[in-house]
């Protein structure tokens, strides 16, 4: 029963391994080893994602773990759990895997590192696997950390360029700074529960016996900011911008669809342990992540940038819907956005690889091949990629009939219902519209500056064409996986998502924290709220494209004297909120000025005085304790044995003197000796 | 009366045997041994043994101390007249030597001798001749043996390589 | 003065002082003559005893057959004096220790 989730946990695992040794040596650098084992694993995945269908069991629920540490007061338990959240999460991740395995045969052709990357590649699979199976905080922190790890190795997969190796340092320690809380949050839990499993956690929580309150809350929130971390929150965003240095599958693959969720799927397997203080920060959090990160990318050049921005904006939502309780919603648009965001970056490393390899040809290595302001004009030389991605967008922006509309409409439902009861928190569902409304906007903007327009650098515009199938048959998949119908089957209502197979199967626990709204009120509230929200979000999004038409389509609003006008704003907007220049004032540099101190401390005065004074200290009493064994003990005790041997024998080798007198002598002495010795 | 006598025997006796051994000239020393020997036949005479003392004189003084003086004269160098051969260890001579009379006197005090006087003889000789061939026949032999022995070897050993 | 011990103390003198003689002359025929002193000590012994166990004449023989011994080794250790004078010139105890080479 477990076969097949153990076997799509360690296959790609396998695969790192064979690469990592044997990579260079095997033919074409072993990339077939890495796409046969995500393939299967995602065939493996897929047929436990029918399996799930045919049995169409909400409390479906298997696990089985085995004991790894038993000290008899200390025991630890690692096991996978399989449910259906395991089961979709697979298939997604197994997924766009696939897609990214395939896409980087063509995209990472003749690169220095090929086999090592499909290596890391298979290792990051594994991991994020991983966290999916986990069914105790232990092994799911363990499968976090080696996620990071792969992040890590793969953002800085060229780290020759500066900037790439910098990202990859920044991305691990930003993720670090997150799991600090992770494990605090884990610790609290344990300290209080006695146990790291998931269900012995619910129930302890349940009784409200063991940790509750303010304990709680804190133990929530230390393990949320595992997620803020992973999943790039404010005030931890800062890294995935950074991250898009990293080859552009990866970017895909990691943080689009899969690393980056992990944090919501975080979330939302441990959403029984927030309490009702813990999910309103969490829903303040993704909120104004989401605001925060749609504002700069309203104003960013660079597609990929865009695109980051995006991702952390829409993560915002997620986040938000977790907040707010509608848990389930926030799962849904992780799938629902894994698909269209993957495809997004798949299709904009289809036009950058284009790019690249015109400027190629006219040997420019100067111009940003990732800048849409040198693109424009590319949909008939792309048509498949240009369709693919208009798919996706229409998708993000949350048109109906697509993907992206049923998930996000589901969550910004939740925040309204959230708001219409708690009046004070209407802040909550206005950066919600406010993002989506920002979202249709960027998007579309990248859209028309893309592919629409004049081309803006016409030497190269000759050369841009169509890339091959090997990346265009991913960007089709996905593309077709954006709309609606997929999620809704077997009912199919191009605006609701209710009573499709996912809403059914999928279906919210309610919080184990005593005094929590259950689940079903939740979901009652949300229902309540949803056409108005439905309203709202088709009004905002048709906004949204209305403005980007206007000003990129057809040039009606220009883009440069609004900049202008809005100096400030622009400005702002364009550097990021100087997040990174803030940190750095303020948090690094007197941070790298303690240390320095510190070492100065340790290395003149400690290491100088101390440690080097313990060694003068040392070699004076050994050059005593020397001289006392070797003039003391060898010359006078040693020797002196020695000696005295000699001079007894110098005088006992008087005694033979040859002449015949002495010996008389002797024997007469010797006879008067015994004589004497007799008599008494 | 004899007890002066034996007194003045014993001391001579002794007294000389004390020159034979300090002094350091070797004629003066066979000179003192002859005195000694002299004086130990008298105190043969003392003991009954005539005959005893007769062999003493006629074979020590007459034979060995004959031959003594011989091979004295016959090992110095005449030239150089002063034969002075320092002795050693003579401290340590001395003391032991000392010591050994001490203590054979303690022992010789002290001991119980089963004394009984016997008759004084009227002369030994008869006496010695009976036993010399009747108990003593085999040493008697022997000795004659040892005397040829003695000859063979002396002659042998004085004849150099000629 | 006709007594077992005083014969007996002189005959202990006389060894004493010719084992003084043997250890301590340098000349071969000094330690000759101190070797004479000895046996003539001993002698003294045999023939006092005799007398005084009841002229016992045991005692007699045995002061004849040492008498004849000395006479017997006096002559040959001088006819070896002779011979070593004859050879190395000098009859010094110490100067014939050729073995203690």
């Amino acid at each position: 029963m477990f076969t097949l989730p153990l076997l799509i946990l360690f296959l790609p695992l396998a695969s790192f391994i064979i690469l990592i040794f044997f990579g260079r040596k095997l033919p074409r650098q072993g990339d077939w080893v890495a796409v046969g084992s995500i393939v299967t694993t995602f065939f493996f995945a897929l047929y436990l994602f029918i399996q799930m269908i045919l049995v169409y069991e909400p409390d479906f629920s298997h696990g089985a773990s085995f004991s790894w540490i038993d000290l008899g007061a200390f025991k630890i338990e690692l096991g996978i759990l399989v449910d259906n959240l395991t089961i979709i999460m697979l298939l997604i991740v197994t997924l766009v895997s696939s897609c990214t395995h395939i896409f980087s045969l063509e995209y990472m052709k003749g690169d220095i590192r090929y086999s090592r990357y499909y290596a890391y590649l298979g290792l990051f699979t594994f991991s994020m696997n991983g966290i999916v199976l986990a069914d105790n905080l232990i092994s799911m922190y363990m499968s976090w950390e080696l996620v990071g790890v792969s992040s890590y190795l793969l953002i800085g997969h060229w780290f020759e360029k500066d900037s790439a190796a910098d990202a990859s340092k920044k991305a691990f320690l930003t993720n670090r700074v997150g799991d600090i809380g992770f494990f605090i949050g884990i610790m609290l839990l344990y300290s209080a529960i006695g146990s790291f499993a998931f269900t012995p956690i619910f129930d302890s929580i349940a009784t409200g016996k063991t940790i509750a309150g303010t304990a709680l809350t804190f133990a929530g929130l230390g393990i949320f900011m595992g997620a803020i971390g992973k999943s790039s929150q404010f005030p931890l965003h800062i890294w995935l911008p950074d991250a898009m240095e990293g080859p552009t599958p990866v970017s895909a693959l990691m943080h689009a669809a899969t690393m980056v969720a992990a944090g919501v799927y975080m979330s939302v397997r441990l959403f029984p342990i927030f309490t009702p203080d813990a999910l309103l920060v969490i829903a303040y959090i993704g909120a104004i992540t989401a605001i925060l990160a749609a504002l700069i990318a309203v104003t960013q050049n660079d597609i990929k940038k865009v695109l980051a921005y995006s991702t952390v904006s829409q993560l915002g939502f997620m986040i938000l819907a977790v907040g707010t309780g509608v848990y389930t919603a926030a799962f849904f648009h992780l799938l629902t956005h894994a698909i269209f965001k993957a495809n997004l970056f798949y299709c904009s490393g289809s036009v950058i690889h284009s790019m690249h390899h015109a400027l190629h040809e006219i040997h420019d290595d100067d111009t940003d091949p990732q800048d849409m302001r040198n693109m424009g004009g590319f949909k008939d030389k792309m048509p498949v990629t240009y369709l693919s991605m208009l798919v996706s967008t229409l998708a993000i922006a949350g048109v109906p009939f697509f993907s992206g509309f049923l998930s996000k409409d589901a969550i910004l439902a939740g925040a309204l219902a959230y708001a219409q009861h708690h009046p004070e928190h209407f802040l909550l569902p206005f950066f919600g519209f406010g993002a989506a409304t920002l979202t249709a906007f960027y998007m579309f903007r990248l859209i028309f500056m893309t592919f629409h327009g004049s081309p803006k650098m016409n030497n190269i515009f000759k050369d841009i064409h169509e890339s091959p199938k090997v990346m265009t048959g991913p960007i089709i998949l996905l593309g077709c996986l954006s709309f609606f119908i997929f999620y809704t089957i077997p009912n199919y209502n191009p605006i609701s998502a209710e009573h499709g197979w996912f809403t059914d199967l999928v279906q919210a626990q309610t919080s184990s924290v005593p005094g929590s709204m259950t689940a079903n009120e939740i979901a009652e509230h949300s229902h309540h709220a949803h056409y108005l929200a439905m309203g709202i979000s088709i009004f905002v999004a048709f906004m949204g494209i209305l403005f980007a038409f206007m000003m990129y389509f057809k040039n009606i609003i220009s883009a440069k004297n609004l900049s202008s006008r809005f100096g400030f704003l622009y400005d702002w907007s364009l550097n990021k909120f100087y997040f990174d220049e803030n940190y750095n004032r303020f948090m690094y540099q007197p941070f790298l000025k303690l240390s320095n101190t510190i070492s100065w401390l340790d290395w003149e005065f400690y290491d100088k005085y101390f440690i080097n004074g313990f060694g003068y200290l040392t070699k004076f009493i050994s050059n005593i304790s020397g001289k006392f064994d070797y003039d003391g003990i060898d010359q006078g005790f040693v020797d002196g044995f020695g000696r005295v041997v000699n001079i007894f024998g110098d005088g006992l080798k008087k005694i033979q003197t040859g002449r015949l007198q002495n010996y008389i002598l002797y024997v007469v002495a010797g006879i008067l000796i015994i004589i004497i010795i007799q008599a008494f | 009366m004899s007890e002066l006598v034996f007194l003045f025997i014993s001391a001579l006796t002794l007294i000389s045997a004390v020159f034979v051994v300090v002094n350091n000239q070797l004629i003066y020393s066979a000179i003192a041994l002859l005195f000694t020997l002299f004086g130990v036949a008298g105190l043969y005479v003392f003991l009954w043994a005539d005959f005893i003392a007769g062999i003493q004189i006629l074979v020590y003084v007459g034979g060995i101390l004959v031959l003594v003086v011989f091979g004295i004269m016959l090992t110095n160098k005449i030239r150089t007249v002063r034969i002075s051969h320092k002795s050693m260890q003579q401290g340590v001579g001395a003391v032991i030597s000392l010591w050994l009379f001490v203590f054979l006197t303690i022992a010789l005090s002290k001991a119980p001798w089963a004394i009984s006087e016997g008759i004084e003889p009227v002369g030994t000789v008869r006496e010695i001749g009976i036993l010399l061939l009747t108990k003593y026949l085999l040493p008697f032999e022997a000795i004659s043996l040892l005397l040829l022995g003695a000859l063979i070897g002396a002659a042998v050993l004085s004849r150099g390589d000629a | 003065m006709n007594n077992l011990e005083s014969y007996l103390f002189i005959s202990s003198m006389l060894f004493c002082l010719g084992v003084f003689g043997v250890i301590t002359r340098r000349n071969a025929i000094a330690v000759l003559m101190g070797v004479e002193l000895i046996l003539n000590a001993a002698n003294i012994n045999f023939v006092a005893f005799a007398k005084f166990n009841g002229m016992n004449m045991d005692g007699h023989i045995f002061g004849l057959l040492v008498i004849v011994l000395a006479a017997a080794e006096a002559a040959v250790a001088l006819a070896i004096i002779i011979n070593i004078y004859n050879n190395m010139n000098t009859i010094n105890v110490d100067d014939v220790a050729e073995l203690n080479q």
